[in-house]
């Protein structure tokens, strides 16, 4: 495809031996987003923790086939730099507890021991806390605990966590599944804006949510990959007869 | 079946509350009168110069507990300096690793630690330490006072880290966090107000302890600040004052008890303070 940055190659992983996704393979578009979406328990976490090699951090996991980055693979690489270059964002915000809102949004570098004088730091932060929209909520409370923010903002801090490392490719786990409508419309809104400038893969299970923020998507059933292409297409005219089934509601 | 009528029901309500609170008080009437016990007999001995004088011979009055206090100080510093770091690390590889063969055996050989009887690890450090440096020594008291103290530090790092969210660590290292500054960085220190409280356990628990110290610390009526050298400590003088024949020592026994009651109440306070001020929400 024209553009990928990201290129998935028979692409099997799960645990104990047993695979949870299925010699999947597919291009992911440059700063677009692309919603991966499919029934619980089809894999498709597992699917994403593979991009940024998350998923070899739990027990018995195994990981066969090819995540090609601008051509580089990365299980090739150290997975230290990978993670740098795929950022993640989780189903529950994760703001690191003892941190206040400041040094969470500056965490990538502060905890790689990255030196850098308050300026420059200063910058990052109000750089990327505006770019989630959440520099006018907090500016006042930079150096309040990140806990002490609602869900949706911790949300959009973790997000702003992720964006600080300047990664080429943003990972989202379900942002919204632990938020309620508003905080969910204000990550969806962020969603488009970020858009255009990184490129975006997002796992959800929530099908309008997946036909209002994507441009293209994918269905995972069962841990095959059943059907990819530009969203407004596959949500009109699906290709495959499963894809048509879930949409319609008689599964997942 | 006929059921219990309402009244009949609350008034059983009634006696079950009336019982747990009877009981719970029988359970804290033994410490009251412990603290009581103590501070009737206790008080009566303290003041300044029983704070800073050294023990008098026997026949005259007077006399303090000085060098206690600095052997006891002495001795958990250097119990303390052995056992933390090592405590937390092996907690540390616990919370991380305790699923490997390696890390059941080291849970198991903890918690026999935990359960052997402090005069045996007297003995260990007797024949460890004191025979081969050829005397009773601070520093011998201070590795059998080091192996009390470790199994509660390294159960309570262990069981404290084991509930921090992975969620947490997997933030650190989807930010490209090693591994190590991971644990460091971000694990570590939202486990700290629980790492901290099984410290000051362990430290109460250790300096109350006077059967390990008979043969390392030995004890010492003068002030000694030597590693090397014996040193007093507030048990050891509570045992020696206790069971000598001379009325006035019993005296000085009952203070120096006092004086290791509200030190030992002190930590415990500090504490609570510590796991409920410094606790980290998630």
């Amino acid at each position: 495809m024209e553009g990928a940055v990201l290129a998935i190659e028979n692409l099997s992983a799960g645990f104990d031996g047993k695979d949870v996704v299925k010699n999947v393979s597919l291009s992911i578009p440059a700063n677009q987003v692309t919603a991966v979406m499919g029934p619980s328990g089809c894999g498709k976490t597992t699917f994403l923790r593979c991009i940024n090699r998350m998923h070899e951090l739990a027990d018995n996991a195994h990981v066969t086939g090819t995540v090609l980055l601008d051509e580089e693979d990365v299980y090739r690489m150290n997975p230290i730099l990978v993670r740098r270059r795929i950022g993640m964002v989780f189903q529950r915000p994760n703001p690191f507890p003892t941190m206040s809102i400041y040094d969470n949004a500056i965490a990538g570098y502060s905890l790689n021991g990255t030196r850098m004088g308050k300026p420059e730091r200063d910058r990052i932060v109000e750089e990327t806390l505006r770019r989630v929209t959440l520099w006018e909520e907090v500016k006042d409370n930079l150096y309040r605990r990140g806990t002490f923010l609602s869900g949706g903002q911790q949300q959009r801090l973790c997000i702003a966590r992720a964006l600080a490392m300047k990664p080429e490719i943003l990972l989202l786990d379900e942002p919204t599944s632990a938020l309620d409508p508003k905080a969910t419309a204000a990550i969806e809104e962020l969603i488009a804006q970020l858009k255009g400038t990184v490129t975006i893969v997002q796992v959800t299970h929530n099908i309008p949510q997946a036909a209002r923020i994507s441009d293209f998507t994918a269905f995972i059933h069962l841990g095959e990959l059943v059907e990819f292409g530009q969203t407004g297409r596959l949500f009109t005219v699906p290709k495959d007869k499963r894809t048509e089934e879930y949409l319609s509601g008689k599964f997942g | 079946m006929r059921e219990a009528s309402l009244g009949s029901r609350l008034r059983g309500d009634k006696a079950f509350k009336a019982g747990m609170l009877a009981l719970s008080l029988v359970a804290t009437l033994p410490l009251a009168f412990i603290l009581g016990f103590i501070m009737v007999r206790g008080a009566s001995s303290i003041n300044w110069r029983f704070l800073t004088a050294l023990p008098a011979p026997v026949g005259e009055a007077g006399g303090g507990i000085a060098n206690a206090l600095v052997g006891t100080v002495l001795l958990i510093l250097i119990g303390s300096l052995i056992s933390i770091p090592l405590g937390v690390i092996a907690g540390i590889f616990l919370a991380e690793r305790g699923r490997t063969r390696l890390g059941s055996v080291t849970r198991l050989a903890v918690e026999t630690l935990m359960g052997i009887p402090s005069i045996v690890l007297g003995i260990v450090a007797y024949i460890w330490v004191v025979r081969p440096l050829k005397g009773f020594s601070a520093f011998s008291g201070g590795i059998a006072l080091a192996m009390i103290m470790l199994p509660v530090i390294t159960l309570t790092t262990e069981e404290t880290l084991l509930l921090i969210p992975v969620s947490l660590r997997e933030a650190a290292l989807a930010l490209g966090v090693s591994y190590p500054r991971t644990i460091l960085r971000v694990v570590l220190p939202a486990g700290l107000s629980g790492i901290l409280t099984g410290v000051l356990l362990a430290v109460a628990r250790g300096v109350g302890e006077s059967a390990p110290l008979l043969f390392t610390a030995f004890g010492n009526p003068f002030l000694s600040v030597s590693i090397l050298k014996p040193v007093a400590s507030l048990p050891l003088t509570i045992f020696n004052y206790a069971t000598s024949p001379y009325p006035e020592w019993h005296a000085l026994a009952w203070g120096a008890s006092f004086v290791l009651l509200v030190f030992v109440l002190a930590l415990n306070l500090v504490t609570k303070l510590v796991s409920s001020k410094w606790k980290v929400q998630f």
